[in-house]
């Protein structure tokens, strides 16, 4: 017997737990993280907590290995909800030789994924919107059926890159999904400061697409309308616009104090956004999660992130000779130059004879 | 062998890679009913229709950054910029994301893509229709710069770009397209990258040139001859990676070399060729490795007396020769 809560979303009893699980796993990873930076073995670490409601949400109506998400650095939950495991987000943390992102050339946060068809994520901001349409222009030409999905936060929808992007998208009627994550701030500059409108979501009418704008504490919410703007991408209709406004329960990064620039009753209402109590206590009373279950998945979430953090910190370090691998293909090009060496002798042999 | 002028070889390298492959894309500002605002693509997009050959709005950084895409998804996108003078809207795309792909995936992701632009001066197109753009490319890593100066190399560097796994900007000196002839063959033939060549066999003194400046230097190498100065002309035709054999080889057994850029002298592409002249070939030198480039002033001036101002000739290039060969 399906409950009412499932059957509402058009999806199984089991679907709601498996997000729920995704969402708390993408946090007590996220919260290990900062305890390994915390404790000096990590850097850096860029936080997803907050956000993950609205990116499991968003991610779950995605074909896994099929469509394609081009990330951002809060993504965690999105990586995961698209098939990484916490152990390779993990080796990414650690920047291990073995990280599928990057090989540990890139600062923690920037997740990829080949074969999943998770786009490279770069530091500098909106960029990979841009890779997500030519995604799916190439998958319209390719009749391949795939949808692309482009996200970002709200600071970051600012840049020109997004107009051209959608600009580009509403044209051509790619299928393409935009998901902006409103948190309300560009580091610390709050959404006040950084846009002209309140609500990313009214820009879509510029580009002819559809913008919804969905509560990130929603995952229901937020997977209905992902479902529906994936449907409308992958029937031909065009893209889609989704801002889920969400709150941001950390710093911006390690490296950033956001009680200088937020006050405690700012702070304190974020916190009343947090989606992972929320979707917890709506599974409960829809009967989906009780203190059995939760013990059963706490324990089970509790054993993946010890494996995957026992794993990443035992894999072995880039070789520092592999520097130089991968700038080209073609290996006679990667060469780097030779280190000085007179030709014939030096000038002082010379000068001697 | 047929002649065709340098675009008509960019133009058939194109047509023949479309119809070779049904991955190869073109997109890029009126490259589609017009064929482009030189004529580089026409004819193309009434052969293969307007999914492989898109006209895009006003929007380098969407025609690289969605070309990168494509390539991610399969393609093999040929994107045009209008006028490389044009093409700084999209650098962000270029050297963060295009270049650095492969190295940040660590060889898992690849962006096999051609970026076409024309460059150059002499045609009356003052600050922003002339402009030389080399240097900013050549200093990325992960990306290749290619300048062909021959409709043979044209069509036979072009095809070897779309082949190429990795990123290449392809550079066309605008002042070549009707101006410059030569035998192209019918069939199938690539020339490789990262080769150079020796265009004249001298034995005094070497310069180095690409693109335009092969021709200007040549035509300098004939003038001096009659002087009793040999000058041996290299061609680099691909300006990353570059041919460090053909080059170092040719100064080696000459002795001198000059670099000739039509680029600002200063921080230029000829700078990077001189450092490694003279690391390489410090022996072998029997004079300072000289360059003859571009004044440094922020772009060049319409006016015809100030633009010949600006630019290189075949004369001033023979006077630097004149100069390096009696040090």
């Amino acid at each position: 017997m399906t409950s009412e809560l499932a059957a509402a979303a058009g999806l199984a009893d089991a679907d709601l737990v498996a997000m729920y699980r995704t969402l708390a796993l993408a946090r007590a990873l996220d919260e290990r993280m900062w305890v390994l930076n915390r404790s000096g073995r990590a850097p850096f670490v860029i936080s997803g907590q907050g956000h993950e409601g609205a990116q499991v949400g968003i991610a779950w109506p995605l074909r896994r290995d099929h469509d394609w998400v081009a990330p951002f650095y809060r993504s965690i939950a999105t990586c995961l909800a698209v098939g990484m495991t916490p152990r390779e987000l993990m080796l990414a943390q650690y920047a291990k030789a073995d990280d599928p992102s990057s090989g540990g050339r890139q600062m923690p946060g920037h997740y990829g994924h080949v074969g999943r068809h998770v786009v490279s994520v770069s530091s500098p901001v909106a960029t990979q919107i841009l890779h997500a349409v030519g995604i799916a222009l190439a998958a319209k030409i390719r009749g391949l059926d795939q949808v692309a999905v482009a996200i970002m936060g709200e600071g970051s929808s600012n840049q020109g890159d997004v107009h051209e992007a959608l600009n580009f998208a509403g044209i051509h009627k790619l299928p393409f999904v935009f998901v902006v994550e409103n948190n309300g701030y560009a580091i610390s500059v709050p959404w006040e400061r950084e846009l002209s409108v309140r609500d990313v979501a009214s820009r879509a009418a510029g580009y002819g697409m559809p913008g919804v704008i969905v509560d990130g504490t929603d995952v229901l919410g937020c997977y209905r309308a992902s479902r529906d703007a994936v449907e409308r991408a992958r029937s031909g209709g065009g893209p889609t616009l989704i801002e889920a406004k969400v709150t941001r329960l950390t710093g911006h990064s390690s490296d950033d104090q956001q009680t200088k620039y937020r006050s405690e009753a700012d702070l304190e209402e974020g916190r009343t956004h947090d989606p992972l109590p929320i979707f917890r206590e709506q599974l409960r009373v829809a009967g989906l999660l009780d203190a059995s279950i939760e013990g059963v998945l706490a324990a089970e979430i509790s054993a993946l992130v010890e494996d995957a953090t026992a794993f990443a910190e035992a894999a072995a370090e880039p070789d520092p000779a592999s520097g130089v691998d991968h700038v080209y293909g073609d290996p006679a090009a990667n060469e780097p130059p030779p280190p000085w060496q007179p030709a014939r002798g030096s000038v002082a042999d010379r000068v001697i004879s | 062998m047929a002649i065709r002028t340098f675009i008509e070889a960019i133009r058939e390298g194109m047509g023949d890679e479309l119809r070779r492959d049904p991955a190869v894309i073109i997109l890029g500002e009126d490259v589609g009913k017009k064929g482009g605002v030189f004529l580089a693509t026409d004819g193309l997009w009434a052969e293969f229709g307007d999914d492989r050959v898109i006209d895009t709005p006003l929007t380098e950084s969407m025609i690289v950054g969605a070309s990168i895409g494509a390539a991610l998804n399969g393609l093999r996108p040929i994107a045009e910029i209008q006028f490389a003078d044009f093409i700084f809207p999209a650098f962000n795309q270029i050297l963060s994301e295009a270049a650095r792909m492969r190295y940040r995936t660590v060889g898992g992701a690849t962006v096999p893509m051609v970026i076409r632009a024309p460059y150059g001066g002499g045609v009356h197109g003052a600050l922003y229709h002339s402009q030389s753009i080399e240097a900013f490319f050549t200093h990325v890593p992960g990306l290749k710069v290619v300048i062909p100066s021959t409709p043979y190399d044209a069509k036979g560097l072009l095809r070897s770009a779309v082949r190429d796994e990795d990123p290449v900007l392809y550079l066309e000196h605008k002042k070549m397209y009707r101006s410059v002839r030569g035998e192209v063959p019918d069939g199938e033939y690539t020339v490789p990258l990262g080769r150079a060549v020796v265009r004249r066999p001298g034995r005094q003194l070497t310069v180095i040139a690409y693109g335009l400046m092969v021709h200007y230097a040549l035509e300098a190498a004939e003038r001096v001859a009659g002087e009793g100065i040999d000058c041996e002309v290299v061609d680099l035709r691909t300006l990353r990676p570059l041919d460090r054999e053909t080059l170092l080889g040719s100064v080696r057994k000459t002795g001198k070399c000059l670099v000739a850029y039509e680029d600002n002298r200063f921080m230029g592409y000829g700078a990077e060729i001189a450092a490694i002249v003279a690391e390489e070939a410090f022996d072998y030198l029997d004079g300072p490795v000289s360059r003859i480039a571009g004044p440094d002033t922020p772009a060049m001036p319409y006016n015809h007396i100030l633009e010949d101002w600006f630019m290189l000739s075949p004369a001033k290039i023979a006077d630097a020769i004149r100069k390096l060969a009696a040090y």
